[in-house]
């Protein structure tokens, strides 16, 4: 697997941003291009001029005449390519599988991508009052204040374990200390107001950037890698756009139901996780997720990043490798990213972000305000 | 040149920003011009939604009546905004909120003219229709 930096403005055109992770992916599956079988190309297409940018990718990257589609589910696309590649390979169809996320955020303005962002909600109902991703998983994290009594501050604590990792990821756009004592600044963007109860520092930038996972038959990995890692459980749901249409707003119902699949089909329980991935697009996302995936009961988030057991040393090490909030969130490429990061774990081989020896990782991967989720459980 | 086509898109009324025109719930404008906020029910299966929809799911049903949100509704959620997307740069700040009527929720805006110290989730608002700029119309959330 490979992903490229995570930058702002690459300089390059798509194509190029696609072969920047598909080329590590290759060096590190040693394999030429006429062996990967088919591939799936995994974005949120509004932000870019290319049409099906599927075909044009194969071609430029040397995958043709394989098959090729593209799949496409917000924030959680390659998360959800790497579901259908393991369905091609389970089916018999193919035998090896790129699965190839991107995304260059940067030809529009930060104000456009917000409303097209935004638009990922209920463009008939929701958009017109106005909305936008901040401010939905605003609503969230008031909820989640009003039940529990989680502060702001205790979402801040989210950012600064982010950056305590951003700073170590090579791959990261944000890799500046952040420290709890920022939030309170008032000359320090951190504490700006965005949509209460979140500021500024609780959200993660936008970022062009590209991901590829090599997915493989079981015979083909054994026989391609000496360190490969397992596919163990696959878990995805969906859940009303419009707000209105849901009862909880304390969690994500899609990450629960797509983490209670993933358990399942893996046969381990959350306690079993010894490295997570989570979709901290912002601080209360990640507060959610160590809830919804079971890591706390629900309203005990916040005493796991209080005693820092995410922390690489804790008890169960989130986004050690800064996570979107500092790696930025170059929305195809996401969940590609954090696969990679979990099988650099699974594998030893994520350096100063190395988590001692573990044998389970999970990947939690969100669409929209909760509108798709997917959980993938890897093993080694 | 052929007859020009008439194009019901009233909907392109509904808020700051509408990104749809045509819809078959289209009546819901005409009731918003009358001062009214409607859901829509299956006449066959009996299933209310909010947003109001043409079409019911449960049944397969395309036959719905109008019913008027009414009432108070209990404030679940809600965000300030201080940025707002391309459009509602107008109307900053303003702030978004859902309310529970415990049959059905509604996601709309909270009255601009209630200072955000007075907001307080769990407390109790109805939906009033609000008028836009340009014929424009809404609905927001306001102490009962």
């Amino acid at each position: 697997m490979g992903q490229s930096a995570f930058v702002r403005g690459y300089p390059g055109s798509i194509r190029e941003l696609a072969f920047e992770g598909y080329k590590e992916a290759m060096l590190d599956a040693q394999i030429p291009p006429k062996d990967i079988d088919a591939s799936i190309v995994c974005s949120a297409p509004e932000y870019d001029k290319q049409r099906s940018p599927a075909g044009v990718f194969a071609e430029y990257l040397g995958l043709i005449p394989q098959p090729t589609c593209y799949l496409e589910s917000l924030c959680s696309s390659s998360s959800m390519g790497l579901r259908l590649a393991y369905s091609l390979i389970k089916a018999g169809l193919h035998d090896v599988v790129a699965v190839i996320g991107f995304q260059k955020m940067s030809e529009i303005s930060s104000e456009e991508s917000q409303e097209r962002m935004g638009r990922g909600a209920d463009i008939q109902w929701e958009s017109p009052f106005g909305t936008m991703m901040p401010a939905y998983y605003a609503m969230y994290a008031r909820a989640h204040m009003e039940e529990y009594g989680t502060t702001p501050d205790d979402l801040a604590l989210i950012r600064v374990k982010a950056s305590t990792y951003g700073q170590i990821n090579e791959k990261a756009v944000f890799r500046k200390p952040v420290s709890l004592e920022m939030f309170s600044d008032q000359n320090s963007p951190m504490s700006g107001p965005i949509a209460s109860p979140l500021r500024i520092g609780d959200c993660c930038a936008n970022a062009d950037g590209s991901s590829c996972i090599i997915v493989a038959s079981e015979e083909k990995a054994r026989a391609l890698s000496d360190k490969p890692v397992w596919i163990l459980g696959l878990g995805a749901a969906s859940a009303s756009v419009n707000l209105a249409g849901r009862d909880l707003f304390t969690g994500l119902k899609v990450a629960q139901d797509a983490a209670q699949h993933a358990y399942k089909m893996a046969g381990v329980t959350p306690k079993d996780i010894d490295v997570a991935e989570v979709h901290d697009c912002f601080t209360i996302a990640e507060m959610m997720a160590y809830e919804d995936l079971g890591f706390a009961q629900p309203g005990q988030g916040t005493e796991l990043i209080k005693g820092k057991k995410t922390y690489r040393e804790g008890s169960i090490p989130v986004n050690i490798d800064g996570g979107l909030l500092s790696k930025g969130h170059p929305i195809g490429a996401t969940g590609g990213s954090q696969i990679r990061t979990i099988v650099l774990q699974l594998r030893g081989e994520a350096g100063a972000m190395q988590v001692k020896d573990p044998e389970i990782g999970l990947i939690h991967n969100i669409g929209g305000v909760g509108l798709y989720g997917s959980v993938t459980i890897l093993g080694r | 040149m052929g007859k020009k086509r008439e194009v019901d898109d009233r909907f392109r009324k509904f808020g700051t920003v509408s990104f749809t025109s045509v819809t078959k719930i289209n009546d819901f404008i005409d009731y918003l011009e009358k001062g009214k906020v409607m859901g829509s029910t299956c006449k066959n299966c009996g299933l209310a939604f909010f947003p109001p929809r043409a079409d019911c799911y449960q049944c397969l049903q395309s036959d719905m009546e109008w019913f008027e949100v009414s009432g108070k509704g209990r404030l679940i959620t809600y965000s300030t905004l201080k940025y707002a997307p391309v459009g509602f740069g107008d109307d900053l700040p303003y702030s978004i909120a859902i309310l529970d009527y415990n049959a059905y929720k509604v996601f709309g805006r909270i009255d601009g003219l209630i200072p955000e110290e007075e907001i307080k989730v769990g407390m109790e608002m109805v939906t009033r229709v609000n008028r836009l700029p340009k014929g424009h119309l809404n609905y927001i959330f306001q102490k009962p």
